[in-house]
């Protein structure tokens, strides 16, 4: 199914839940606004015409400038021996839901694709967007202690780590023992 | 010692205590089964037949770090790793070496400035004997950092002499 089929379908079914479609560059992506994206994610998976089955990545972006956070998720449908779809071909298409910086909240979709539980864990650790609802939303790469989100544009280092040095200038670094 | 020469039957071998003491432990240097990134690629290729670590008597890794004498730092060190390390470390018995093996782990390599949660350096979690460069060192380098550390048992020293002593007292 082509892109614009997809944000015509969706805008008809969804109407001011779509803020915007883009169809520029190689990466054609709808942005969808955070309340009712659970709605949207339940009725891409389960349209007879979409099937996006597949979520193959979350992306966790830090738009500084706009003082803005976003989540796009990478939707893929990949023909199964489901007889209901009415769909034959391979096609993909990206969901950008977009969300303030200060109290970046975004609901979780664990519940329909099962797939983005770790990714949202990911992007809870590293970018510091919280994902309402998440069956068990802990950080999933860093210590549970640590303190900041490292992806984000203005994250400080850590100048110290359970009595590890940790700067970045040479000085500082020399052995302690 | 020529006094004592020639005074035994055939096969009898008369050395030092530390001489002994230090061929057995030079040549039989167990290392820890411990890859923690690329640079165990590499130390996995020492340890195979190609170059083969095993001509130097290192080339039984032990899966557990009571059994072993080198922990060979393989890979970059994250601060969630380091405290594990740390613990290994605690859990091998003494005599006990530590080899930093590639960037990462003598200074933090290519993550010493942008990488926000790799160790800059694994000396600031754990003492360490021989730094092998490169990313990843290749086998020879390995090699070359085992005989260095060959080298530095076999100068050990049980005893003090005198000397040694007599100068130590003097500083003190």
């Amino acid at each position: 199914m082509a892109p614009e089929d997809i944000f015509k379908l969706l805008a008809g079914e969804f109407g001011d839940a779509v803020e915007g479609t883009s169809t520029d560059g190689g990466h054609p992506y709808v942005t969808i606004k955070p309340e009712s994206w659970p709605d949207v994610a339940m009725f891409l998976l389960k349209n007879k015409k979409l099937r996006l089955n597949l979520l193959r990545s979350i992306t966790a972006l830090d738009l500084l400038a706009d003082d803005k956070l976003a989540c796009v998720y990478d939707l893929m449908h990949v023909p199964t021996d489901d007889a209901e779809a009415l769909i034959t071909e391979t096609f993909e298409i990206a969901v950008r839901v977009v969300t303030e910086r200060t109290t970046p909240v975004i609901p979780s979709v664990a519940h329909v694709w099962a797939a983005a539980d770790w990714h949202e864990r990911e992007a809870f650790d590293l970018m510091g967007i919280h994902f309402s609802d998440h069956p068990d939303l802990r950080r999933i790469l860093c210590t549970d202690d640590w303190v900041g989100h490292p992806l984000r544009k203005d994250y400080e280092f850590p100048l110290e780590y359970h009595g590890i040095p940790a700067t970045t200038e040479f000085e500082l670094t020399n052995p302690r023992h | 010692m020529s006094w004592i020469e020639n005074r035994f039957e055939e096969g009898v071998i008369v050395t030092s205590l530390d001489w002994a003491i230090n061929w057995g432990r030079s040549n039989s240097i167990w290392p820890m089964t411990f890859g923690l990134a690329c640079c165990a690629i590499e130390m996995m290729a020492a340890g195979a037949s190609r170059f083969d670590l095993d001509r130097f008597g290192a080339g039984a890794f032990r899966a557990s770090p009571r059994q072993s004498d080198l922990m060979i730092v393989a890979g970059t060190v994250t601060y969630k790793m380091a405290s594990r390390l740390k613990r290994l470390y605690n859990q091998m018995p003494e005599p006990k070496f530590v080899m930093a093996m590639g960037a990462c782990t003598i200074g933090g390599g290519p993550y010493f400035k942008h990488g926000y949660h790799v160790v800059k350096g694994v000396d600031l979690v754990v003492p360490v004997d021989i730094y092998v460069p490169g990313c990843p060192p290749r086998p020879e380098a390995l090699i070359e950092g085992l005989m260095r550390l060959q080298d530095k048992i076999r100068a050990q020293r049980r005893t003090k002499s005198v000397m040694t002593k007599a100068k130590e007292m003097a500083l003190a």
